[in-house]
């Protein structure tokens, strides 16, 4: 029985459908991200498991309790906002202790447990501090502090990281793991930064306009994207347009040249066209470059981006991106080069909407 | 350019002279008591007269319950509106605005139509009952001031969320209302209170037709019957104005320096 069960949920606001029939189970201690773009719905399901939001149809089970009518303050489930809201009339130890109090703890226990959560964080020096006289990332991590204090079953961060500089985000969301493994806790979290969810989760359920396109590892999810929308909104990809030309041998034609897939295309016609997914990064020009399959193409422009140089080729009319590392030997692509782009036959996947 | 200024200068030294003149005037003659010199004699007959400090006492009861009644119908009202009744909010101020565009003695003869002693609801019929007549009625006068008052400090914090991440600890309605959210907007709810007790202090129209002894309509006696008190009572009467004006710029200040948003 896993331990967070969300079944047929459904949410309507006034005639608008914002979640269609979402499943999901998440096992103890399992660490999921809700990934999409705005208004997919991921916040609404987040919002439905706080209690904040009654689903239009379903259930939510925590520890095989059923919580779908149950409200916020019965769930006891720790909440992490976008928007901090710490209590500004509170210094950071009452923010953290609030929880416990309201639970009627004794006055020692709330101390220990406080100091506890305050050392979690890195914090206890600024116990007396109020809100306003902290940073943004503080704030958050005091947040944190007072959401787990009072020992939740389940964890629910909404986009937590949003508000803050892109140096603390990245330190912070590592401290949000570290201290999840830690406790063990189940944790949802809701982000629309794709690098934030591959980073961190074991699961990822990529959330299009309320239904859940995928569900998967973070590998699962960018190396084999279920549908276009996943390929697309989970890192740069490139779409190439193709021609079956025997679908028993899995071989297509693109820009006049033939390719061999690894992957079976025998549901599909002679001549059908269909859209193959390469990422960026899976192929090279450079010399003794590996791979099983090449095209040929013309440079179009290569671009200088730090840590790697992106070469745009036209293959045919399929204009195809690819990364390579930067070193102090690359030798820049000129356009209008002829170049052939090797990778892999298993990286070239095929899209199925 | 240097005209532009020339006539802002001249506008506000205009404006100054207009308000200071007569202030200065009334302040000096109410330092003209004893003949050939001046003196507070005006200022320490009205201290000492027991009227006043009846009165005054009177009114200061009065605005103190009109405070704490009207704050207990004001923060909830404010904070369900924007937590739960946005659309609500046109409607809210609208009603908040009334006392405004009616005349205090409309209001007021409309409470002797509708609370008299032959009335369903006799509240004029006892003094404790007039009382309470009374204080609503200063509730009703202070409304439009301390819905804006409140409702603009509660802009100030994120209501929702606040409420939410209460919720989510444990909390219930009364914990989140007296611990998270009425001290987040105490600036608000104190510069109402001021503003109140400075409109319950020179109140006469209420207080003189419910016949109650208040502050208000003392002033309009003595102004009828003395010399120099009325002076020394108009300055006093804007010195508690002035006091509680500056302690509203005090909590106002207050309540920025505590903000805390992303």
């Amino acid at each position: 029985m896993p331990f967070l069960a969300l079944s047929n949920i459904k949410k309507s606001f006034g005639q608008t459908q914002v979640v269609h029939d979402f499943n999901m189970s998440i096992e103890k201690g399992e660490f999921i991200s809700f990934l999409g773009p705005s208004g997919c719905g991921k916040t609404t399901i987040l919002r439905m498991i706080a209690g904040f939001e009654q689903p239009s149809g379903g259930t939510i089970h925590i520890a095989d309790k059923d919580q779908t009518r149950l409200k916020p303050n019965q769930r006891n489930i720790g909440m992490v906002f976008q928007a901090y809201a710490l209590f500004p009339n509170m210094t950071v130890f009452d923010n953290v202790a609030f929880g416990l109090k309201v639970a009627g703890q004794p006055k020692a226990e709330i101390e220990k447990r406080v100091n506890e959560m305050l050392k979690l964080i890195h914090l206890e020096h600024l116990a007396d501090r109020y809100p306003y006289q902290m940073s943004g990332g503080q704030q958050q991590r005091v947040a944190l502090a007072r959401a787990l204090a009072p020992k939740p079953q389940v964890l629910l961060l909404d986009e937590p990281l949003s508000a803050l500089d892109a140096k603390i985000r990245v330190s912070l969301r590592e401290e949000i793991r570290m201290i999840q493994r830690q406790l063990g806790i189940t944790t949802v979290f809701v982000t629309h930064d794709q690098e934030e969810a591959l980073s961190i989760s074991d699961r990822i359920v990529v959330m299009n306009a309320g239904r859940a396109d995928q569900i998967g590892t973070p590998s699962d999810i960018y190396n084999r994207p279920a549908t276009r929308f996943v390929a697309s909104f989970v890192g740069t990809l490139n779409i190439i347009k193709a021609t079956v030309v025997d679908p028993s041998a899995s071989t297509v034609t693109v820009g006049g040249q033939t390719l061999t897939l690894r992957e079976s295309i025998a549901d599909k016609t002679g001549g059908e066209k269909i859209s193959l997914a390469l990422r960026p990064e899976a192929g090279s020009i450079a010399e003794g470059a590996k791979g099983d399959t090449a095209v040929t193409g013309k440079v179009v422009s290569a671009n200088f981006l730090g840590s790697v140089v992106r070469t745009r080729i036209d293959v045919g009319g399929n204009v195809i991106s690819f990364d390579m590392f930067n070193s102090p030997d690359l030798v820049m692509p000129t356009p209008d080069e002829v170049v052939t782009l090797r990778f892999s036959a298993g990286d070239l996947l095929v899209i199925r909407d | 350019m240097k005209m532009t200024k020339f006539f802002a200068w001249f506008a506000i030294a205009v404006g100054v002279t207009y308000f200071f003149v007569p202030l200065a005037g009334t302040f000096e003659f109410s330092l003209r008591m004893r003949r050939g010199e001046y003196s507070l004699d005006a200022y320490g007959s009205v201290f000492s007269d027991v009227q006043f400090q009846q009165t005054f006492g009177f009114s200061m009861l009065m605005a103190l319950f009109t405070i704490v009644f009207g704050m207990l119908l004001v923060v909830p009202t404010a904070y369900w509106v924007r937590l739960r009744l946005p659309q609500m909010r046109p409607f809210v101020e609208f009603v908040t605005l009334m006392p405004l565009v009616i005349p205090a003695i409309v209001i007021v003869f409309g409470y002797l139509r509708l609370y008299n002693s032959a009335s369903y609801i006799p509240f004029t019929g006892s003094l404790l009952g007039t009382n309470i007549l009374l204080v609503m009625s200063y509730i009703t006068l202070s409304l439009p001031y301390m819905y804006r008052s409140v409702d603009t400090a509660m802009r100030t914090i994120d209501v929702r969320t606040l409420t939410e991440a209460a919720e989510i600890l444990g909390a219930k309605w009364p914990t989140i209302m007296f611990r998270c959210i009425f001290p987040n907007v105490m600036s608000g709810v104190l510069s109402g209170a001021f503003i109140t007790f400075a409109i319950v202090i020179g109140e006469f129209t209420m207080a003189a037709l419910l016949n109650r002894p208040a502050f208000g309509p003392y002033l309009q006696l003595v102004g009828a019957n003395k010399a120099y008190e009325p002076s020394a009572l108009a300055i006093i009467a804007f010195a508690i104005t002035w006091l509680s004006m500056g302690l509203i710029q005090l909590v106002s200040r207050f309540g920025k320096l505590t903000q805390s948003r992303p």
